[in-house]
């Protein structure tokens, strides 16, 4: 939830209204640090360090239990992308399981919420009930959905192949083991959990447009379709452009779901990139390591969303 | 055409009421087998309800020593009761001062802030391990409550609203005497009550749900959270489900009382993130 809601304070970093800032009488010079002060001091220590240290560990060998931690330039670095290191081979199926959620999860979760917050977009008794019960799931964690899934789509045990069979579907597929199962799971999974908390962003975007365009549409003789891609699209841009940008990274990021409901399952094929960088940091005892790999990592990521805004200016010209 | 309206308004309240099943069928599921018993559970194929009703999976998970259930709902209360006054206090400072005040080094400081919106914060988990190591907070409740603050987003928050608020009532403030201070915690503390709960909310679901950094910084039993003490319970427990989904109750029903009674402010928090407080 973190991830999503701070990139969310991005976009309502609207301009200041008009009106400097003032100093107000019977105070010091100081006055305004010291405001700032208990934020800054975590901010600083827990945020702003982290930052340069991260860059200053990846050139190290850093094990947590030796003492020496020597110098090792980019070494870190080259052995992510040389076919002969240890890690090459776990690094990039990281990447390709992050990178085959991304690309299945993301268009159903700029989709699936639109259509969610179409259908609540007018006045009907019952609407704020719908609405909470669609958000609920966002509101629990990833460790609840995830051990609730896990057990969900037990293949014996499980309500999932429980309900499939009252339905005359094959009521054993392995969920949680086999290919593309896994996948499927873990897409669906995520979908049903978050897919709430999009379309309560769509619904304010959609609240936003003015009725007046709809009713010239309708003048028009504009059908449901046109007014939907002439009017609600392009009303919705910057919404999308948040809702895109923010998922992306909340897919990219996606940890709970696969360590919890596939456990990595088949072999280690559903272990995303932020699971190895943890595993790597600790287990292994590399820090240097797994802080080269998070550099690499937040680089593509900046790479990502820099393109996304790009795409969206461009469409807009 | 009443016909087809009411045709077309039963359609409506059928999609939506599946829908609401496929959102709420999977929690339902989660009560109805957290009070099954061992053997009830393990029928193939499951059934519907628990036959026998059974306080078999709450007794295991209160009276387990190995896994301190109710211990680690306490410090999950804890944690996230303290990350959210933490956040609110430090949040509401900084941003009241970069709403209002005129110092030096506002726009960097600022330009910093906002910088690190673009930072992952999964790709500083390994750095900031560090840095709580050094200050010993390692398995420490300190760990989970503090570092998070670190997050720009209460501060964007408040200052927005704070920006939003008519500066009359400040200026009369200040010309009656009253100092930045004063001014902060008398006149405009009290008129951004609703900003401040959104924020206090938001604050505590994101920390009482947080997983990751749990699991990264916390090691002893006793000092863990529900959602790392959810995951050792799935690690102990295997397919004794009773016993999981009485825990994952457990960590849902504290956010999700949370959230009906609070529901306004966490869906203007999430849609609004400030444009309109």
């Amino acid at each position: 939830m973190a991830d999503v809601i701070e990139a969310g304070a991005a976009r309502t970093d609207a301009p200041p209204p008009a009106g400097r800032p003032y100093r107000a009488g019977g105070s010091g010079r100081f006055t305004p640090y010291l405001f700032l002060a208990p934020y800054l001091l975590i901010f600083g220590v827990f945020g702003l360090l982290p930052v340069v240290l991260g860059v200053w560990l990846s050139l190290h060998q850093w094990d947590f239990q030796l003492p020496n931690r020597p110098f090792v330039g980019l070494d870190n670095y080259a052995e992510l992308f040389s076919a002969d290191s240890v890690v090459y081979a776990d690094w990039w199926q990281a990447v390709r399981a992050t990178a085959i959620f991304t690309v299945a999860s993301v268009p159903l979760l700029v989709t699936v919420p639109l259509g969610l917050a179409l259908l609540l977009n007018r006045a009907f008794p019952g609407r704020t009930f719908f609405r909470a019960v669609y958000f609920a799931p966002y509101v629990l964690g990833v460790a609840v959905i995830g051990v609730l899934w896990r057990f969900l789509l037990d293949a014996n045990l499980g309500l999932v192949n429980r309900v499939a069979g009252v339905f005359g579907l094959p009521a054993d597929t392995p969920w949680l083991t086999g290919m593309p199962w896994a996948w499927i799971s873990l897409v669906g999974v995520t979908v049903w959990w978050t897919c709430g908390f999009n379309a309560v962003i769509y619904l304010a975007g959609l609240q936003d447009i003015s009725p007046e365009l709809y009713e010239a549409a309708t003048m028009d003789g504009a059908g449901t379709w046109d007014k939907f891609r002439n009017v609600t699209l392009p009303g919705l841009r910057p919404v999308l452009l948040f809702v895109v940008t923010t998922t992306v990274l909340a897919s990219a990021n996606m940890f709970g779901q696969s360590f919890l409901i596939t456990q990595g399952a088949p072999g280690t094929e559903t272990r995303t990139v932020v699971w190895y960088i943890v595993q790597e940091g600790l287990r292994d005892n590399d820090a240097g390591r797994a802080a080269a790999m998070s550099v690499v990592f937040a680089l593509l990521l900046a790479l990502v969303s820099v393109a996304n805004f790009r795409l969206f200016r461009y469409r807009e010209d | 055409m009443p016909m087809t309206s009411a045709l077309r308004r039963t359609a409506r309240y059928l999609v939506l009421v599946t829908l609401a099943l496929i959102f709420v069928a999977p929690l339902a599921w989660m009560v109805v087998t957290s009070l099954k018993d061992y053997p009830d559970a393990q029928r193939i194929p499951p059934s519907w309800l628990p036959d026998p009703v059974s306080g078999y999976g709450y007794e295991q998970i209160l009276n387990s020593s190995a896994n301190p259930v109710l211990r680690w709902f306490l410090n999950s209360m804890l944690a996230a009761t303290l990350h959210a006054l933490l956040v609110l206090v430090t949040a509401a400072m900084a941003g009241y001062a970069l709403a209002r005040l005129r110092f030096r080094g506002r726009k960097v400081g600022f330009a910093l802030i906002v910088a690190t919106l673009f930072v992952p914060p999964t790709s500083l988990i390994i750095p900031n391990f560090l840095v709580v190591d050094s200050i010993g907070w390692i398995d420490t409740l300190a760990v989970v409550v503090v570092p998070g603050a670190a997050s720009a987003f209460g501060v964007f928050f408040l200052r927005q609203f704070f920006l939003s608020l008519p500066r009359e009532l400040e200026e009369a403030a200040v010309l009656d005497g009253a100092n930045q201070w004063q001014t902060f915690v008398r006149v405009v503390l009290p008129l951004s009550k609703p900003a401040l709960a959104t924020l206090a909310v938001l604050s505590f679901l994101t920390n009482w749900n947080d997983f990751l950094w749990p699991i990264f910084v916390l090691f002893s039993p006793e000092q863990l959270t529900l959602p790392p003490g959810l995951g050792l319970l799935q690690g102990a427990y295997v397919t004794d489900y009773p016993v999981i989904m009485a825990g994952a109750v457990l960590a849902s029903v504290p956010v999700l009382v949370l959230f009906v009674l609070a529901q306004r402010y966490v869906i203007q928090g999430v849609s609004r993130s400030g444009l309109k407080g």
